[in-house]
């Protein structure tokens, strides 16, 4: 945690700033539009700014905005918002070994803070986690560096874009920014055939099923892309063990 | 959120308290316990296609409808940007660059054309 004083004297903190200072102002342009974009959909102010500080977590708030306007009961903006953060899940399975010696709250803050690209450049700093207790406060002040940047960078420029969105009006369609951040998400996950014809399929799902009340058609896409590609997968599977016998 | 413009209501704010609980609750998914347990196999595959198409559930809908309705012309900024930001995705492999090429389609169409 970047706010003590022990992890951030710690030469690892600096090196962890170090590596994360390059993709800065790509967090800064994305969280400047996810605040306009905020700003844009209707949100107030004071929520727009909560969103920032207290989700963190530009493509599940980026996804929770229309499901707002449209009025979408909470459990499908929560279902939502936590599909869309399903990667994270997996990577809490491979910080855990990296975090679980310190007590709840600190791996809780330490977990909440690290995002996509935190998580991608410690675990490639820090490819197995340290067994001794010197290691240990070395990584944890390597993370901190890490996280502080992405923190900084995505806080303030998407504080600016709430402040500034209130001057831009909605009828130039800032917010179709938010969509096209979300797209770029998107195509970096659909990065084997499977994921692709998982956006494609829950794609055409989403927009057949547009009358389901209530935004279900997200849900409805998710589990319907998901069993298709689950399916194939698994006959994909089955088939190679089939040739192999 | 409130129907008067700028107001802030509670149920927004609710929203917005969970869905800071999701960050939490994904983020640290499998350290929240101290007592070792990890998903099965077939969860563990299955899960890898969920964030893919929920974007794709949420995204597609933004772009090609109106107001509960298929767009009907091809005279539609949305259109142009999105093709515009899925080719310069995977040209330049960065989420930024989609972002910028796709608003410099989308701002002239829309409006300067008003599409």
């Amino acid at each position: 945690m970047f706010w003590r004083a022990s992890v951030r004297r710690h030469p690892e903190f600096r090196d962890g700033v170090r590596a994360s200072a390059p993709i800065a102002p790509g967090i800064a342009a994305w969280g400047l539009m996810t605040g306009v974009a905020m700003v844009n959909a209707g949100m107030s102010t004071v929520e727009a700014a909560a969103m920032t500080l207290l989700v963190y977590a530009g493509s599940s708030q980026l996804a929770a905005i229309p499901l707002l306007v449209a009025g979408a009961p909470m459990w499908v903006i929560w279902a939502t918002g936590f599909c869309v953060n399903l990667r994270f899940v997996v990577f809490s399975l491979h910080l855990r070994d990296y975090l679980i010696h310190m007590p709840r709250w600190r791996r809780l803050v330490n977990g909440f803070l690290t995002a996509d690209m935190s998580y991608a450049l410690f675990t490639a700093r820090h490819p197995l986690p340290a067994d001794d207790a010197e290691g240990r406060v070395a990584q944890e002040a390597y993370l901190a560096g890490n996280y502080a940047i992405t923190w900084v960078a995505w806080i303030m420029p998407s504080l600016l874009g709430v402040a500034l969105g209130n001057l831009v009006p909605s009828q130039w369609g800032l917010g179709f920014a938010g969509v096209l951040c979300l797209l770029g998400v998107m195509c970096s996950l659909a990065n084997t055939p499977l994921r692709i014809l998982a956006a494609v399929v829950a794609g055409a799902a989403a927009v057949a099923a547009y009358a389901l009340p209530f935004k279900l058609n997200v849900v409805a896409a998710i589990a319907i892309a998901v069993l298709a590609a689950f399916w194939l997968e698994s006959r994909g599977g089955a088939r190679t063990r089939e040739r192999a016998a | 959120m409130s129907d008067v413009p700028g107001g802030t209501d509670l149920w927004t704010m609710a929203v917005i308290l969970g869905l800071a609980g999701v960050t939490v609750l994904s983020r640290c998914f499998f350290f929240i316990l101290e007592r070792p347990w990890s998903l099965p196999d077939w969860a563990r595959r299955a899960l890898q296609y969920a964030p893919v198409a929920a974007l794709a559930g949420v995204v597609l809908p933004e772009v090609v409808m109106t107001q509960g309705q298929l767009v009907a012309t091809w005279q539609d900024a949305r259109l142009f940007a999105t093709a515009a930001g899925v080719a310069i995705f995977f040209w330049r492999r960065s989420v930024l660059m989609t972002l910028v090429a796709g608003m410099a389609v989308y701002l002239p169409l829309h409006l300067g054309l008003g599409w």
